[in-house]
Formats: structure tokens, sequence, C-alpha cells
């Protein structure tokens, strides 16, 4: 009994975003039954492929989900969020495009473009976490600097409104591989998604980092770098910057650097908030945001599908946001837990009498 | 440091008299205008007037660059300061500019608007050379009624919302559908310029299963994302395709898709204004007068290229970008 008991406050972070998705899933099911339903069809290209608005969600969640892991560990090392992961995912996918333009598209150069995108979003990263772990400057206003610049720096990286790159390869990363009827992002999401686990499972960091969120002098005091930690969370939000950027990149074989990812940086907080992660640091779980994300992209897809006015689509979002966050909030929480509590005593005193 | 700073100050301003003594005889040309990192259309338009006003073709040009209004009127005021002898503004917003363009006028400044209105007395500027979005959206929809389709079901991916291009392209697309039974927008949805946007709320009919034979996206971006989710369903496309794709800006990319016949029309948005109001300039400097309408509103010269009709000279000419 007190196994399950222990079980259950592990994985109640997950309820608020799963409760969000069955919302979503259920307000759709009962709009239109199909909505959910997977077909196979042959794409222009002659591949067996999966579609379906499911797929769509999953598919077109990709660049937030990974950009929520990454949000995720910089929000509990440091209390606080980057809002420059747009910008930076502009700037890394600017860094691919340029790498690639450079020579032949072969499996070689992508995978050099791609270190090469890494190796400059991590840069950019340490630059966001030494101002907010050295020069203890609040993470909003650190990262505000990138954001401000971000996408200038962007475009400076290749010089043109919308360079293209056309490859069957880079048509192979960002939608799909041919044979595999799955989108690659999908597939580069659950890559991401298991390395991450890892990381939190057979190295220190995750506890290091739910530490220092929770209490900085404690964990300093106790020996924890506090600075590398904090600098290291904005290095791994930079891969992911990386990630996202190439993916985005590779689903249309062009860079607009104004537009890739816009406000995405939003969605990701939004991706951490939905997924029931402190704010103000401390403790944390990636898987939970992540679900944030694919909560996020299935009421964009719904709102897309109930054809919402394209003047009305913020507003209506904004609605539905205001609805998950306040059943997540700490006072509706306590009520839930309150009446809970209240029904459990009455059964047991029913079973006494 | 500050005698540092103070001697090379002296140093600049002695530099700068040099320059402009030497200089003395060419025409000062003070150009506001937004970066170029806006757009491929900006790209060009700066481009552009970088190779007009050049000291061979007898100009001394000042850029200024910004996306802010403030900035650019702080700009055009240093300009005015400075003695230029035209203004050549493309402003970031429509308002606030009456009293700087009066300090223009009372300085014997010439204003020449490009690209963009704005909203003051036609006697403030000597001439407005901008592009007519509401007639690319109108030449869109005229090629749209000359494919004689027996029904239209369009999805309609709109630009950001309230943008002077999203108006223009909107209006004349929404002006046809009211008026004719047949035309009927399967969906019209906001993608905000971005091209994953597009691409997801064509999946989005997609997956509804909704019958649809025309895609009109607000830019050749958005065109690119709704094309890429026809291919990923196995939907055909283009010249001898199932849905007709339009898209607008003219990117050199975007025709290179029409002459392939991916898609079937691309409308132009003309960023060359730059000749216009160099040859406006000179007749002024010969003491001739102008002739123009009585809004001084002059229409860039615009069309739209068909998959049919377009060919390798076109794009050289009108693509902007590489």
């Amino acid at each position: 009994m007190a196994q399950k008991k222990f079980n259950w406050s592990k994985y109640s972070q997950l309820m608020l975003p799963l409760i969000s998705i069955l919302l979503i899933v259920v307000f759709n099911l009962i709009r239109d039954p199909s909505f959910f339903s997977v077909e196979i069809a042959k794409n222009n290209v002659g591949n067996t492929v999966l579609t379906g608005n499911l797929i769509s969600i999953l598919n077109g969640a990709s660049e937030l989900a990974v950009l929520a892991m990454g949000m995720t560990l910089v929000t509990a090392a440091c209390g606080g969020q980057d809002i420059s992961v747009g910008a930076l995912a502009a700037i890394a996918g600017s860094m691919f495009v340029k790498v690639l333009r450079s020579g032949e598209i072969t499996v070689g150069s992508i995978i050099l473009a791609f270190l090469c995108c890494c190796a400059i979003a991590i840069v950019f990263g340490a630059f966001n976490g030494t101002l907010v772990s050295v020069f203890k400057i609040q993470p909003m206003i650190a990262t505000l600097v990138l954001f401000t610049c971000g996408r200038s720096i962007a475009y400076w990286i290749n010089g043109g409104a919308t360079p293209t790159v056309e490859s069957p390869l880079i048509n192979a990363i960002g939608s799909f591989i041919p044979g595999v009827p799955i989108p690659t992002p999908i597939i580069i999401v659950a890559i991401c998604g298991i390395l991450f686990a890892l990381l939190l499972k057979f190295t220190t960091l995750g506890l290091y980092t739910q530490t220092v969120g929770i209490n900085q002098r404690a964990a300093r005091l106790n020996g924890i770098n506090t600075t590398l930690i904090k600098l290291l969370s904005f290095m791994i939000l930079g891969v992911c910057c990386a990630v996202a950027g190439c993916i985005g990149v590779s689903r249309l074989g062009l860079i607009n650097h104004e537009t890739l990812l816009l406000e995405i940086e939003m969605d990701a907080i939004l991706a951490v908030a939905i997924g029931g992660n402190a704010l103000g640091g401390g403790k944390f779980k990636v898987s939970s945001s992540v679900l944030g994300a694919y909560a996020i992209q299935a009421l964009t897809i719904t709102l897309y599908a109930m054809k919402v006015p394209s003047t009305a689509v913020k507003a209506y979002k904004a609605i539905v946001i205001i609805l998950i966050v306040v059943i997540g909030s700490p006072v509706v929480k306590a009520y839930f837990s309150r009446l809970w509590a209240r029904l459990k005593k009455s059964g047991k005193g029913m079973e006494a009498v | 440091m500050k005698k540092f700073v103070a001697l090379l100050l002296a140093a600049l301003m002695v530099l700068t008299a040099c320059v402009a003594m030497a200089e003395a005889d060419l025409i000062t040309v003070g150009i506001v205008n937004n970066p170029p990192s806006e757009s491929g259309y900006r790209e060009a338009n700066v481009k552009d007037f970088e190779t007009v006003f050049t000291a061979e073709n007898g100009y001394e040009a000042k850029t200024y660059y910004s996306l802010k209004n403030d900035e650019q009127l702080a700009a055009a005021t240093q300009f005015i300061t400075d003695g230029v002898d035209y203004l050549l503004i493309s402003a970031a917003e429509t308002t606030g500019w009456d009293e700087v363009l009066t300090a223009a006028q009372e300085n014997g400044i010439g204003v020449f608007l490009f690209d963009r209105m704005i909203d003051c007395d036609p006697a403030l500027y000597n001439a407005a050379i901008v592009s007519d979005m509401a007639n690319q959206g109108k030449l869109a929809v005229e090629w749209l009624i000359a494919q004689n389709l027996e029904a239209y079901n369009i999805i309609h991916i709109q630009g950001a919302m309230g943008s002077d291009a999203q108006l223009g392209r909107t209006g004349a697309l929404d002006a046809q559908v009211a008026a004719n039974d047949n035309w009927k927008l399967v969906v019209q949805q906001t993608a905000t310029w971005d091209e994953a946007e597009a691409k997801k709320i064509t999946e989005s009919v997609i997956n509804a299963k909704e019958a649809f034979n025309v895609i009109y996206a607000e830019n050749d971006g958005m065109a690119k994302g709704a094309v890429a989710a026809l291919d990923e369903a196995g939907i055909t496309h283009g010249k001898d395709g199932d849905v007709i794709v339009i898209g607008f800006d003219c990117n050199r990319w975007a025709l290179r898709e029409v002459l392939a016949g991916n898609w079937n029309y691309d409308g132009q948005c003309s960023p060359f204004q730059a000749q216009v109001i160099s040859d406006m300039i000179q007749k002024l400097e010969a003491g001739e007068t102008l002739e123009l309408p009585e809004d001084k509103k002059v229409i860039s010269e615009e069309k739209g290229f068909d998959a049919a009709t377009i060919t390798q000279e076109d794009i050289d000419a009108y693509g902007l970008g590489e």
C-alpha cells in the first residue's frame, strides 16, 4: 500500500498535461469521431507513409518538444526561462544551411553541418548561461539580449532572405526516410527523449540541477558547483535549439530567419508550465513538459480543424490555456486535494458503519 | 581618454569636410529605409537603391536602416540638419511624419516616399512610388478566373493579419468568393508568413478529407509549406496536377518552381523603385515639373508569372534573392 502511494506522488506531476491532452482528445472525438484516425498513403516521392491528425500533431510538435526538454532543465536550475530559444534556433538553422551550401550535400556534410550548428548554439547558450550564472542576471533579462539580436545574427550568417537547400537527404530529415512510414522528426524527438532519460538516470545532473534550483546556497555549501550546473543547463538547451533549428530547416529545405520557429519561446515556456514544473526552479520532470508540448500542438491543430477565423485563433488559444493553467494552479489543486481527503474520510466513515 | 576621443572626433570632422568638399557637385540624397534583413523583398529593394544612387550616377547617398519609426524619424531629422537635397523614405509606420516632412519642405528639401505610404497631406512630398497590394491580389484572382474551373475550392493561407500585403491580397479574393457561388474558401487561416504553419494548415484540410483544388498562399514561403503538405499526402499539384498553387513575391527559387511546373502562378511585388525616383530627381534638377496624378501616387508596374508562359529570362530579370 505504501509502495503504491509513493508511486502516485512520483507520477502526479504528469496529471495536468495528461488531463489537458485528454480534454482535447475527448472534445475532438465528440466533434468528429474520425479525428484521430491514422491512414496509409503514398506520397509524391512514392513512399508509403502514415497520415492523419494524430501524425500531424506528433510531427508538428517535434521542435517544441525538443525545446521543452531543454527549457525544463534551465527552468529547474535557474528558476527562470530562456526567451531566446526561437532566435537561437534561427541562428543554428542558418549555420546548418551555411555549411550545407558550401559544398555538395552528403551524409557526411550533413553530420558536419549539424556539429557546426551544435557548436555555435552551445557557444550562444554558454553566453546566456554566463550572464545568468556568473553575472547573476535574471534569466529573462539575460536572454532578452539574444532574443533581440538573434534573428539579425541569423541573417548575417547567410545574407540572403530565404536561402534554400535542396537534396533528398534533407527531405529525409524533415519529412520521411524512404521505407520508413513515420515522419523523421518524430523519430528525432524519440532519440532526444532517450538521450535525456539516460543523461538524467546515469549522471547526477538531475539531482544537482534540482538541488541548485531549490536552494542555491545549500547546494553550494554541499560542494555543488552551482555556476557550472546553471551554465550546463543553458548549453544543453543550446543543443536542443540546434536540433530544433535543423528540423525546422529540413522540413521545407529553406530558412526564413525571421519566421523560423517564431514565438516558440512562449510555447516552450508554456509547455514547461503545463507540465506542472515549478517555474521558480527546483523539482522538474522532462517527460511532463514533453506531454505539455504535445498538448499545445494538439490544441493548435484542433483550432485549425475547427476553422476558427484567422483573426480569433490567438484568443481561442488563450482561453484554453487560461483553463489549463487555472486547473493546475496551487489554489485549485489544494481545493481538490481537500475534497479528495474529505471524500476518503467519509468513505472510511461509511466503512466503519 | 577624453583627449583621445576629442582628437578622434576632430579628425573625423576634418575628414567629412574633405569628403564633402570633394563631392560638392553631387546631388545628396538621404535614404531612410527598413533593414535588408527584413525580407527578400527588402534585400532586393536596398540593393536596387545601392546600384542606382551611386557617385557614377551623380549622387551622394546617405542611408539609414531601421524597423522602428522613432529611429527613422530621428535619422530623417539628422539628414535635414545635414542639408541633403532629397529625402527618400520608406516609413516603418504610416503616422508621425508630419513634423519632419514640414521641416524638410521649409528647408527646400525634396521628399519622395517609396514602397510605403505615409498618412499626411500630399502637399508635403513630391511623389510616392508604391506597390499596389490590392492590384497584386486582383491580378492573381483574374488569372484564376481565366483558368475556367467548374468549381473553385480554395485553401487560403494569409500573411500576418493587418499587414498591407495581407489586406491587399486577401481583399481581391474575398470579393470574388463573395460574388460567386462556385467559389468557396475551404479554409481561410493566417500562418503569419510562417512556412511551417502553412504546412500544418494544409495538413489539417487534407486530414479532414475536404476537397480542394486551389492553394492561394499570400507569399512564396507559405506556398512552399502548403506544397510540402501536398507532397506528403501524395496529392499532385502544378501545371499538370490536381491542385493549382499560387504564391506571391517572386523569389528566384519560387519562380524556378513555376518554371518547373510545380506551381502555377507567382505574383510580383516589385522592389525596384530607385530608377523611377532617380528619373524624377533629374527632371526636378533640370527645372522641369513632374506630371503626377492628384494624389501624387505612382504605382510600380507589377505582373504575375504563369507556369505556361514563364521563361528563364523572366527569372533572371524579376527574381528576388538568389
